[in-house]
């Protein structure tokens, strides 16, 4: 927006001005996270923008240093708490370099397919949460309800909705349930009109348009020196996506688009963001026909599922020959974490994974296995060394570098936050603006505090 | 580029620059002397067959305790080398931190033209922990140093604004440093330590 070249503005020039500081944040409505802007104005016009970050940092990488290499999995959740399932899947394939061991197929499309659900939850908060701070509250309770659906999935899949801690190194926690593609199908269905829906609200609506085109505008060149990835860089016309640019896991062998904007400004981020989420459900729907077939039951006429409790009573008493055949019940949110989906979802590498439960209870190599990968001062040991391994988090490159001493805990990780890079331009980005465009700017930067301040 | 390629365009060009290099699980990592960082960071971002036109990361790593935690089993072979993966290059070991030097200063560039990384070393002693500073090539390392320093104390010579990014002014120490107590508390209102 540019100011009105009004006349009274020329006949009081002579009048003393003096620049406004204007404070908002670290706790303002409008600031999705604790952050402090510290705005200087001339009228309503931002001169200068100091921003404070460090509100909720809490010694992410210093605690990683203290716990083995499973027990990193809960803290990288709260990283980017709105798609915590790629923060998983990055520390572990970072951890999965280091030992220099790849997971089973099936593992990995498994890791994709839920990757792809939480960067649609990420876009879908941010769109909606942006939508709102401009007044469009419909919007953001129409894309809550959508987000909802897919964390019902998540659920379905890790028992959890948030925090769910579901990738372990060298496999994930638990195999998809049973006919997974049927509720997706459902919540991509009503995720498709929930985005109709809001495209329909917002993507020609005046007001919104107007507050969203030609505000916090960057070129490529100055996102790229700033180190700005994802949707934010992809609105400026570059298309550097890790998915396509450095394929990991499966991403080489699934279909999907990058889309690009033209001006860098708020309304190109806008609509990136609301195509990379139908792209996104085209990569599971594509995933999801690829997907290696499940496991099969062993012996499926003899075996039967028993409560995990009740299997270590009868291991307790020597009678292993009771359960030979049957599948531990540990959590009823879990189904696919027995002995008959290991080895789709796990590495074979005794060294890494923990033993299906049926194991530990059933058989003293499988008891020896877990005790050896639990017990204090064991557990997963890669060799000395460092890597540095990116993903595409939903708001850009997510990237872990982690040094081994050898030992039984990470000797350093680092995270290279994406919205960190983002950060760091904001102060930039909001200069020469108005001080309302501080709002959808700050909207579309999508600040996620748990990986900005670790 | 190849990693055996992009280590000889560097170490070409500045033979006495480069301490040391390898490769390890793929990723491409050249150790430098500190005096030469400015010029080879140019160097790379504006020649064409390099072309690192993202600076991705920059942290620091604090090898004071490397290999001097303890590792209680006694029947664990630690540094266990796992069967390989033909996906990921296995072919040469890790040489070790990358000198005596308390820290290293590590730095991953991307270039998107080329689609390769690199990644750039350099060992720095606690008693001179400083380094140029790349914010005249890349303004996103303005606040990737302010964090290095925060956390562990290494300068940054030529930077604009060199104070503390994630902790509060009045904090003392650096916390990432492995001298750092993990327990100590710094409050600044309420009971202290």
């Amino acid at each position: 927006m540019s100011p009105p070249a009004n006349e009274t503005h020329q006949a009081v020039a002579d009048v003393e001005t003096r620049d406004m500081l204007l404070n908002v944040g670290p706790a303002h409505p409008a600031m999705h996270g604790i952050i402090r802007i510290l705005a200087k104005l001339d009228g309503e016009r931002i001169q200068d923008a100091e921003v404070e970050i460090g509100y909720l940092h809490r010694g992410f990488e210093k605690m990683a240093e203290t716990v083995d290499y499973n027990g990193v999995m809960p803290y990288t959740d709260r990283l980017n708490y709105v798609s915590p399932l790629i923060n998983n899947m990055g520390y572990c394939m970072a951890v999965e370099k280091l030992l220099g061991i790849t997971v089973p197929e099936r593992c990995q499309y498994v890791r994709v397919i839920l990757s792809e659900i939480s960067r649609i939850c990420d876009h879908l908060t941010c769109v909606g949460a942006s939508a709102m701070e401009l007044g469009s509250f419909t919007v953001f309770l129409y894309m809550i309800k959508a987000r909802e659906f897919l964390w019902e999935l998540v659920e379905k899949v890790t028992g959890a909705r948030m925090t769910v801690s579901y990738c372990r190194v060298g496999g994930v926690k638990a195999d998809l349930p049973d006919d997974f593609a049927a509720p997706c199908k459902k919540a991509f269905a009503e995720t498709r009109t929930v985005l109709a829906e809001s495209d329909g609200l917002l993507t020609r609506n005046r007001i919104f348009v107007d507050r969203m085109s030609g505000t916090g505008v960057i070129s490529a060149a100055d996102a790229i020196s700033y180190g700005i990835t994802g949707p934010f860089l992809r609105g400026t016309g570059a298309d550097y996506d890790v998915r396509k640019d450095c394929p990991y896991a499966v991403y080489d062998r699934l279909p999907f688009d990058v889309p690009v904007g033209t001006r860098g400004d708020n309304m190109d981020r806008y609509l990136v963001r609301m195509e990379e989420m139908e792209q996104s459900m085209r990569i599971v729907e594509a995933a999801l026909r690829q997907i290696p077939p499940g496991p099969v039951q062993v012996h499926p006429e003899t075996g039967r599922p028993i409560p995990a409790a009740e299997m270590v009573d009868l291991a307790k008493v020597g009678n292993i020959a009771a359960f030979r055949d049957d599948s531990a019940v540990t959590c009823p949110t879990l189904e696919g974490s027995g002995r008959a989906s290991h080895p789709a979802i796990a590495t074979d590498e005794k060294r890494v994974f923990l033993p299906p439960k049926e194991d530990t209870y059933g058989n003293i190599e499988g008891l020896m296995q877990q005790f050896k990968l639990v017990m204090f001062g064991h557990g997963v040991r890669p060799p000395k060394g460092e890597v540095y391994f990116p993903v595409e988090g939903a708001n850009g490159e997510l990237g872990f570098y982690v040094v081994s001493d050898g030992s039984g805990s990470p000797y350093r990780v680092r995270v290279r936050p994406p919205c960190f890079a983002i950060m760091s331009a904001l102060s930039k980005l909001l200069t020469g603006d108005m001080i309302a465009d501080m709002i959808p700017t700050f909207g579309s930067v999508n600040m996620i505090g748990g990986e900005l301040d670790r | 580029m190849n990693p055996a390629s992009l280590i000889e365009s560097i170490q070409n060009r500045f033979p006495d620059a480069v301490s040391s290099f390898h490769t390890y699980r793929g990723d491409v990592t050249v150790i430098l002397r500190r005096e030469s960082l400015l010029e080879i960071a140019r160097f790379l971002k504006e020649d064409p067959a390099l072309a690192m036109n993202y600076l991705m990361d920059l942290t620091a790593v604090d090898y004071s305790a490397f290999g001097k935690r303890p590792a209680p089993a006694f029947f664990a072979s630690s540094g266990v080398t796992v069967r390989p993966s033909p996906q990921i290059p296995d072919e040469e070991p890790w040489p070790g931190p990358p000198s005596d030097a308390r820290f290293a200063v590590v730095y991953h560039f991307y270039s998107t033209a080329h689609k390769h990384r690199l990644r750039l070393v350099i060992p720095v002693d606690e008693a001179a922990a400083e380094v140029d500073s790349l914010t005249s090539l890349w303004p996103g390392a303005n606040w990737l140093e302010r964090e290095a320093w925060d956390m562990f104390g290494i300068g940054f010579r030529g930077h604009p604004d060199l104070k503390r990014i994630l902790m509060y002014q009045e904090f003392e120490g650096h916390p990432l440093r492995k001298d750092y107590p993990v327990k100590k508390r710094q409050p600044l209102i309420g009971p202290t330590n």
